[in-house]
């Protein structure tokens, strides 16, 4: 145990070409935020009245609440069930799932028609609404997140703080700031982590209770009454392989050794987690009997069968070989494939499925939705970038850093 | 939470499923009003889109224009300019009377729009109209997507207060005694006004008399869980866009779920009980001896 590696900031440069490439993809989205903010929704969306929901919400909220679940996984597993060898990939969860938060946030910032009025949910309440569940459940999710996340910037500025100029008397009240924060959470951080654990069950499958209202609107291959239930066995099934595609995507471009022992070991877990998955998707379309839909060729059928083969099974089979398991370019398909599964699962419930009782032709996501989308993403991927460079995050593996502080923070020492 | 709730709390943690299952307990007014719109009467002569927007201050073509049955070519919705719009369905079985149908907001009594609004904008009403809030309306469109008759508009052209469009059933007037304008402006009676228990009534009578004319159902009696503009047709109702729905009330389903998986919060607290108790029991075991 005392061999732990222990998180230190990433030294490397900021700008490589992709990086520049995703600053260009992130100004562009955010053109056409200012677009969406200036001229109204219609004037940047391909939404209307027979497809109120898009790409925005199906994509950018929905999967984006999905793929933000390595954060409550790993800390079920690194904290809740004491698995210390995880707690390398405990932080670089975390930044992700605080991250991809932030931006389902910012997502639906932009969707809602009167962005001014989003804190309206927490003094008007609806119990009967499951997006007043989820919308709560996030803004609860969203702050645990932040002070799970407060040891790391506490850690990293304890002892250091060091301001120029007239601010330099502020130095010594700010440190004793710091190591107090520090000692309060250390204290009680096993209150947030619990509670972190418990508000995404509820949120990750309220999301899905969110389409059962649309009722016949909604394809009979996705609306189930468990649909709540799927949602969260997805969530729980795609927590493991976000970790594993994202700690070799981001090994790789900070140019580390993939953790690829901890990696398999995640891996492993995840074939019961997407077989039970698969059971409940399967078991579901035999008892409603809606397998009978995937009989003829259309749209809907076509995307159930992908996002089933595609995404559950090809990648299930693949998880049990062992071969894949040491190879941390199969690893990284394999995971992808879960990822793109879980995807397409949000993007046919929340839009292939729906289809409203008169509609005037299809709704395509438009060129400034896509380009939101993209650019919040690239967005993301740039901050990560930005916080493993200046945080202690990732740990390093083969390099044993010296004790920086004195107070142990949860996730970096046994 | 005061001390009652919480007792009945506890009681209701064994209890959960039934009281989950069970109907919602909002049950509407028993004197709520409706329309009862028989569409083997329309004409399709358009009035009631005129006088409807006229009412609510929506920019009014001339009476005239609103003669031009060109507009039939299409199957129109209601919008953010048209709260109600009437279609026009050719018949297949040879009879050469197309059927006309007024759309515009059913005021269900179990509004799915209701159960849905994340911040409860949406009130049914004892009178009978589903109203919208602009005060609490925060523009998820959540209502337009539980709508099981596609009828909430939103204003997408709109950048700063975008609002959720839709027939208000002219509470103004209901409120005075009087009916709305569509009823009141149509020439040829195809609506009747009225206490909807009675109006279910007259609308059976009307089938009873006439049983050539009409099919068996009132369409909106039990369909969603009912709903206030009721609907008399001589053809299957499927083939006037008004969608099949079975007699639970829309928002049925997802309100079990969801009070099932709260139940006064039991669950929740249950699983963070559990949870706290694993990792207690995880880090005895891990911690050094």
């Amino acid at each position: 145990m005392k061999s732990h590696v222990i998180p230190t900031p990433v030294s490397t440069k900021f700008f490589t070409p992709g990086v520049i490439f995703l600053l260009l993809l992130a100004v562009n989205g955010i053109a056409f935020v200012l677009a969406r903010f200036l001229f109204g929704i219609g004037a940047v969306t391909n939404l209307n009245d027979q497809y109120p929901w898009g790409l925005w919400i199906g994509v950018d909220v929905a999967a984006g609440v999905a793929l933000a679940a390595g954060g409550f996984t790993t800390a079920a597993l690194g904290h809740v069930m004491h698995q210390e060898q995880y707690h390398v990939v405990v932080r670089p969860a975390l930044l992700t799932a605080m991250l991809g938060y932030t931006f389902v946030a910012l997502a639906v910032m932009i969707d809602i028609g009167r962005w001014y009025y989003i804190w309206h949910p927490l003094i008007m309440w609806n119990g009967n609404s499951a997006l007043f569940e989820v919308g709560i459940c996030v803004m609860v999710y969203m702050t645990v997140l932040y002070i799970e996340f407060l040891p790391i910037v506490t850690e990293r500025f304890m002892g250091r703080v060091n301001l120029k100029g007239f601010l330099s008397r502020l130095s010594k009240p700010i440190d004793k700031i710091l190591h107090a924060l520090d000692r309060g959470l250390s204290k009680t951080m096993f209150l947030f982590i619990i509670a972190g654990v418990v508000l995404s069950t509820l949120h990750q499958s309220s999301l899905g209770t969110l389409m059962i209202i649309a009722g016949p609107k909604m394809h009979p291959l996705w609306q189930t009454p468990i649909l709540p239930l799927l949602f969260l066995l997805s969530a729980i099934a795609i927590g493991f392989p976000m970790v594993i595609f994202e700690s070799l995507l981001a090994t790789r471009s900070l140019g580390l050794k993939p953790e690829v022992d901890v990696l398999s070991k995640l891996a492993r877990m995840v074939p019961p987690l997407l077989g039970v998955y698969l059971a409940f998707k399967i078991g579901d379309m035999v008892i409603r009997e809606s397998f009978v839909y995937l009989a003829e060729i259309n749209t809907a059928s076509v995307m159930f069968m992908v996002e089933i083969l595609l995404g559950i099974i090809i990648p299930l089979r693949m998880f049990l070989s062992i071969s894949v398991l040491r190879s941390p370019l199969w690893l990284f398909v394999a995971s992808s494939l879960v990822i793109v599964g879980v995807l397409l699962n949000r993007i046919n419930v929340f839009i292939v499925a729906y289809t409203p009782p008169v509609s005037y032709g299809a709704y395509i996501p438009s060129f400034g939705e896509i380009s939101v989308t993209v650019g919040f993403a690239s967005l993301l991927v740039l901050m990560y970038r930005f916080l493993v460079m200046n945080l202690p995050v990732i740990s390093i593996a083969g390099q044993q850093a010296a004790p920086l502080m004195k107070y142990a923070i949860r996730g970096s020492r046994s | 939470m005061d001390r009652r709730i919480f007792i009945k709390a506890l009681g209701a943690a064994g209890v959960t499923c039934e009281t989950a299952l069970a109907a919602p307990k909002n049950l509407p007014s028993a004197d709520r009003m409706g329309v009862l719109v028989d569409t083997t009467v329309c004409i399709g002569c358009r009035k009631c889109e005129w006088a409807c927007k006229l009412e609510h201050g929506l920019p009014t073509p001339p009476i005239e224009s609103f003669e031009d049955r060109s507009v039939f070519q299409n199957k129109r919705r209601p919008d953010n300019h048209s709260l109600t719009v009437v279609n026009q369905y050719a018949r297949q079985d040879g009879n050469a009377h197309p059927t006309t149908v007024k759309v515009q907001c059913m005021h269900c009594d179990y509004p799915a729009c209701v159960s849905a609004c994340i911040v409860g904008a949406f009130v049914k009403t004892d009178l009978g109209p589903v109203l919208w809030d602009t005060d609490k309306c925060i523009g998820c469109r959540y209502c337009m997507v539980a709508c099981p008759f596609q009828i909430p508009s939103f204003e997408f052209s709109n950048a700063l207060n975008p609002a959720v469009v839709k027939c208000d059933f002219c509470v103004h007037r209901l409120t005075r005694g009087q009916p709305p304008a569509c009823v009141e402006v149509c020439p040829v009676e195809a609506l009747t006004f009225g206490r909807r228990s009675e109006l279910i009534t007259a609308g059976r009578e009307k089938i009873r008399r006439d049983p050539d004319r009409y099919d068996t159902l009132i369409y909106g009696e039990v369909e969603g869980g009912g709903t206030s503009f009721l609907y008399l047709a001589g053809r299957d109702f499927g083939d006037l866009d008004l969608p099949k729905l079975e007699a639970n009330p829309m928002p049925g389903t997802s309100e079990s779920i969801q009070h099932g998986i709260f139940a006064y919060f039991v669950p929740p607290v249950m699983l963070y009980a559990l949870l706290g108790a694993l990792m207690w029991i995880t880090k005895r075991k891990h911690e050094p001896s």
